[in-house]
């Protein structure tokens, strides 16, 4: 069993971005950078497969500029056993990605890709169920529980009324929700060894693949401020202004 | 020029989320027909029909639809969309499930979540938790969209009166089985419906506290939340989650219990018309987007809360 794990490098989610002062974008600059917590959850259940003997090899992949090397690295520090950057400084969209990611998934032939349902940048989701479409491959989006028995993979997922529970075929893909796992840090040593494994750097170009954006972006600004509230010192204070200044309860 | 709206339901009934779909359809200046694909779901074709200023209801039954396998559904949508130039669903877990499927079978940029209406082609949506407003354009001729039910009002589930088509176009790429769901049965309100909302957060320290939010939902005819927290630390079930990777809410009336205010929460309710906060820590981020706050200790304040209302 082979898995491939594509991932993305993001803002940190403690991070409150802003538009920059022309719109034009989000301002990035200095910001601090991480792995897209949701990827941090696909590469920990891969690696937890692979710990307990159902899958032998982990592969780790991102679009994006030269610096998503440093994710990949952290990917690797994990437990991924090798990873590829396709390299392009064009800020794809969801659509684009999937195409390149479906490029590495003819070149590799994963059994499992497990990615995670959404990057806390663009908050699209769309990549796993894109690449879906594209890999003709069944999926299980929103997952909190994944049991791969033999070829029978079990996938329980998040939804809206509840829990959802289905089974599917291989090969697969499935998008990670919060709660499937909790990620482990990377020790030290690991960090170290992760230095060595291989990381292989594919030009998008190469891959002939058009991921030319079909969205153009207007502008970025800051929603609707709400006005400031107040502090209220009792109970009987806040009940009174509920009902008589906001009207919300009679 | 023609718009679709793949209806959320159940086989029995239409869900109200399709409501506000079908109001941003109408947005577009479309003719806007729904698409209900299910099994044995003749009914909620006849409740699409109803729903004001839809033109036509396009019916699919099979065994192959019922669960709404994205696999099945996605191919069957876009079987069907030669005629459209918009496909439109509202953002739940189908419709998020499904739509980019769809999207990247007939070739297009899908536009997540949009949560306004500029012009034929370009749309308003959040990005980064809701810290930012993205304006997008989109040059794919088909638009592919999914739509923030709090952000547009929901059309008349009354005075419609639209021609239903059967369609006999059935796809079972037989990947996928469904194999059990298991969902909450509630006499309170949807979440997403619900006109008054109590969420607790890790400050309610267990689930059986939660009782202590319950007296009060009833007696407002609330629906109760959660944050990411509790959910995480098994004090309510996950479909309580508000959030950005949660439901996104716009209630009336929000009150946070327990609740800090990351941005991750807020990404869900900050849309509220009246926010109220209750955190026995004055510098909780949440009283900055609350419009009464009160410091107290949750544990004094809501019961006495309840028994006052
Ligand atoms: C990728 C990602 C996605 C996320 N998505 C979501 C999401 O969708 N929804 C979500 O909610 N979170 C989400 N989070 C998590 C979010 O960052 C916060 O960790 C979470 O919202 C915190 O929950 P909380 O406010 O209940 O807990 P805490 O931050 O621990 O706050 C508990 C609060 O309770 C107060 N309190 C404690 N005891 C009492 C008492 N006796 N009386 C009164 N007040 C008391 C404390 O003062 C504190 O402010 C996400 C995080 C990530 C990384």
């Amino acid at each position: 069993m082979k898995i491939l794990v594509p991932i993305k490098r993001v803002v940190d989610y403690n991070v409150k971005v802003r538009p920059k002062s022309d719109e034009s974008g989000v301002d990035l600059n200095n910001v601090k950078m991480a792995m897209n917590p949701f990827c941090e959850i696909a590469v920990e259940e891969a690696v937890r497969l692979k710990e307990s003997g159902k899958a032998e090899e982990i592969i780790a992949v991102t679009i994006g500029a030269s610096s998503s090397q440093e994710q990949l690295r952290t990917a690797l520090a994990l437990g991924a056993d090798r990873a590829i950057l396709v390299e392009t400084d064009v800020e794809a969209e969801p659509l684009g990605i999937s195409k390149l990611l479906k490029s590495i998934v003819d070149k590799e032939s994963p059994d499992l890709i497990i990615l995670g349902k959404q990057a806390i940048d663009g908050d699209n989701n769309q990549t796993g169920q894109m690449l879906g479409a594209l890999t003709g491959f069944s999926q299980a989006t929103f997952a909190s529980e994944v049991n791969l028995d033999g070829d029978n993979l079990s996938v329980t997922r998040e939804i809206d009324g509840g829990l959802q529970t289905l089974d599917i075929n291989l090969p697969a893909i499935v998008t990670t929700d919060l709660r499937l796992n909790e990620p482990r840090y990377a020790s030290l040593p690991n960090i170290m060894k992760a230095k060595s494994k291989p990381l292989d750097i594919i030009p998008a170009a190469d891959l002939g693949v058009d991921i030319s954006p079909r969205l153009e972006t207007i502008k970025v600004t800051l929603p609707a401020e709400r006005e400031a509230g107040v502090i209220v010192e009792t109970v009987d204070e806040l009940i009174d202004k509920l009902k008589n200044e906001a009207k919300v309860i009679s | 020029m023609t718009a679709l709206v793949v209806a959320e339901h159940n086989n029995q009934e239409l869900k109200p989320v399709t409501l506000n779909t079908v109001t941003a359809a109408l947005g577009l200046d479309q003719e806007v027909h729904i698409l209900i694909a299910g099994n044995a779901c003749s009914s909620v074709a006849e409740e699409a029909a109803k729903v004001s200023g839809v033109a036509k209801v396009l019916l699919v039954e099979s065994s192959a639809y019922e669960n709404f396998l994205a696999e099945n559904v996605a191919t069957l949508v876009s079987n069907i969309s030669g005629d459209y130039d918009y496909i439109l669903a509202p953002t739940t877990t189908n419709g998020k499930n499904v739509m980019p499927r769809v999207a990247a079978l007939q070739d297009v940029s899908q536009i997540s979540d949009i949560s306004a209406i500029e012009s034929s082609d370009t749309f308003q949506r959040p990005i980064y938790a809701g810290n930012c407003i993205a304006t997008v354009k989109s040059n794919d001729s088909k638009k592919i969209i999914t739509v923030r039910n709090t952000a547009f009002d929901a059309a008349s589930a009354t005075g419609g009166n639209a021609e239903i088509i059967t369609l006999e176009e059935i796809n079972d790429a037989g990947i996928s089985k469904f194999v059990k769901e298991e969902i909450a049965e509630s006499d309170r309100p949807e979440l997403t419906a619900a006109d008054v909302i109590i969420s607790g957060g890790r400050g309610m320290q267990n689930g059986d506290n939660f009782t202590i939010l319950e007296g009060i939902a009833d007696k407002l005819g609330a629906a109760i939340g959660a944050s990411r927290a509790a959910v995480d630390s098994g004090f309510v079930p996950n479909d309580y989650q508000v959030g950005q990777t949660g439901k996104i809410v716009a209630p009336d009336l929000y009150i946070a219990v327990g609740i800090s205010g990351a941005i991750q929460h807020l990404a869900g309710m900050k849309d509220s018309k009246v926010i109220v906060a209750i955190n026995k820590d004055e510098d909780a981020p949440i009283f900055q987007v609350a419009d009464y706050g009160l410091v107290a200790d949750l544990f004094e304040a809501m019961p006495e809360l309840e028994s006052k209302i």
